[in-house]
């Protein structure tokens, strides 16, 4: 019984639940991070890690955190972590740490990190958080590999760094789309996912908040005229 | 209970007692290594200024091909000693916050708001195996828009031609300023000539350098959206290849040379 739940905790925010497609978070850093593959894999180690980490400890504690100052003790932990995740990059891989520049301090802000603490982890225990929190960094990391995937490949024509279409600046035969080395191209390449999971998983797709209307009448001006 | 003040003090107060032992300790034990990270990095910029980088061989062994020098600023001269300081750790841009060992600049001077300049720099000079000079590595520094920018820039051994240009530090808005940093227009600098008639002609210009025109040789395409950057580094190369810079050293190396 409480392996399926294990089982169900870890694996349903990769696509079901994903916190990126689904629950639209972390939104900010998948834009930012992910023109360039290795960079995209080294902040969703960063996020993962934090995400489990600050999950389990503050499912640990979670039942002396006094419900008027839970937010800042979960803002506390989840700082502390990220800056510790910045530290051990700082000094084993600096190249990576310069080029995430911000990013990586901006874990604290990332919503899913905070969301996961508040919506999961100050009701469950320990190790169910944890696993909680490890499944959707993960999902994160799917929706980022992807997105970086595709940036990299059709933007740049490498992977990781390795050529792999020759780009006709090279010489070769590929022109590179720079539209997709941009920010926005990943808000459009999210856009598709969503698009796509919803169109697998019709449960996904919201009601609409509001209807439109038709058109009342405007009075025409013409006939107006002619009257007159 | 959960909410009373006291619990809530007690909690807040080990929350914060415990991560702050944490940080620090991370902080405290990382400390070496980042900081030798931040050395090598400063390193690779310089070999890769001075266009002699390969990413394979290891740094230390790349970076004893430099000659490292210190310059006495009031003199010009270029020494092997000063004090007790080793040559290999001297780090100029320490010293140009200790005011023993720093000259604040005259703000009339000061076109490139560098504001203290240390008394002692050093450059690299970089020879060939007969021992002959063939290139000069010297760090620049100054204000762009953000906050000071810190490079380093490599010249020809005829002591006038521009052959790199890097930085390592810089606060400048990333996709507009930041663009210092872009190899596209790092490779605009090789070949560009700073010295005309004894003066510093150098600049970064507004738009791009047409090539028809007879200063095209002292001037380098500005960064487009980043006016003010581009300025900073104009102001920077003035200063330092000015009178108050590495003008006298310059003319020195090339006596003896």
């Amino acid at each position: 019984m409480k392996v399926k739940q294990y089982k169900e905790v870890l694996s349903k925010p990769l696509i079901e639940e994903n916190p990126i497609t689904l629950q639209i978070l972390g939104i900010c850093s998948a834009l930012a991070v992910t023109s360039n593959l290795s960079v995209t894999l080294v902040m969703c180690v960063a996020l993962t890690s934090v995400v489990s980490f600050s999950n389990l400890f503050i499912s640990l504690i979670r039942n002396y955190i006094p419900s008027s100052v839970r937010i800042i003790v979960q803002m506390t932990i989840i700082a502390s972590l990220v800056i510790v995740v910045d530290e051990l990059l700082k000094a084993y891989d600096y190249e990576t740490s310069k080029k995430l520049s911000v990013f990586v301090g901006l874990i604290i802000t990332n919503c899913i990190v905070m969301g996961r603490a508040e919506a999961f982890a100050m009701k469950e225990k320990p190790f169910i958080s944890f696993l909680d929190g490890l499944g959707n960094g993960l999902g994160y990391s799917v929706i980022l590999i992807a997105v970086a995937v595709v940036r990299e490949l059709f933007g740049a024509g490498t992977l990781m760094g390795y050529e792999i279409f020759s780009l006709v600046s090279n010489g070769g035969w590929y022109p590179a789309n720079n539209l997709l080395l941009l920010p926005p191209s990943s808000f459009i390449l999210i856009g598709l996912m969503i698009w796509g999971i919803r169109e697998y998983k019709k449960d996904q797709i919201e009601p609409n908040e509001f209807k439109l209307s038709g058109h009342a009448t405007a009075p025409d001006l013409r006939k107006k005229e002619a009257n007159v | 209970m959960n909410d009373s003040i006291i619990k809530t003090l007690t909690v807040s107060f080990l929350v914060c007692l415990f991560c702050s032992l944490i940080v620090s300790y991370a902080a405290v034990n990382l400390r070496d290594l980042q900081n030798l990270n931040k050395l090598n990095d400063q390193r690779i910029k310089i070999l890769k200024t001075a266009a002699i980088y390969s990413p394979n061989e290891s740094i230390e062994s790349q970076f004893s091909r430099l000659t490292p020098k210190f310059v006495d600023f009031s003199t010009g001269d270029l020494l092997d000693q000063y004090g007790d300081y080793d040559l290999n750790t001297y780090d100029p841009v320490y010293f140009s916050k200790q005011p023993s060992h720093s000259t604040p600049i005259p703000s009339s001077e000061d076109i490139a708001i560098v504001k203290n300049k240390e008394n002692i720099g050093k450059i690299y000079l970089l020879k060939d195996s007969s021992e002959n000079l063939e290139k000069v590595i010297l760090p620049i520094r100054g204000y762009g828009l953000w906050g000071t920018l810190y490079g380093y820039i490599a010249i020809d051994s005829d002591l006038n031609t521009i052959r790199g240009l890097e930085f390592y530090a810089h606060k400048e808005t990333p996709g507009l300023g930041a663009e210092v940093d872009n190899p596209k227009w790092k490779a605009l600098w090789d070949g560009k000539s700073i010295y005309k008639d004894d003066q510093v002609e150098i600049e970064v210009i507004k738009g791009k350098v047409d090539p028809s025109n007879k200063m095209a040789t002292y001037q380098v395409d500005g960064l487009s959206g980043a006016t003010l950057t581009s300025r900073g580094v104009t102001n920077m190369l003035v200063y330092w290849f000015g009178e108050s810079g590495y003008k006298e050293t310059l003319k020195k190396i090339n006596y003896e040379s």
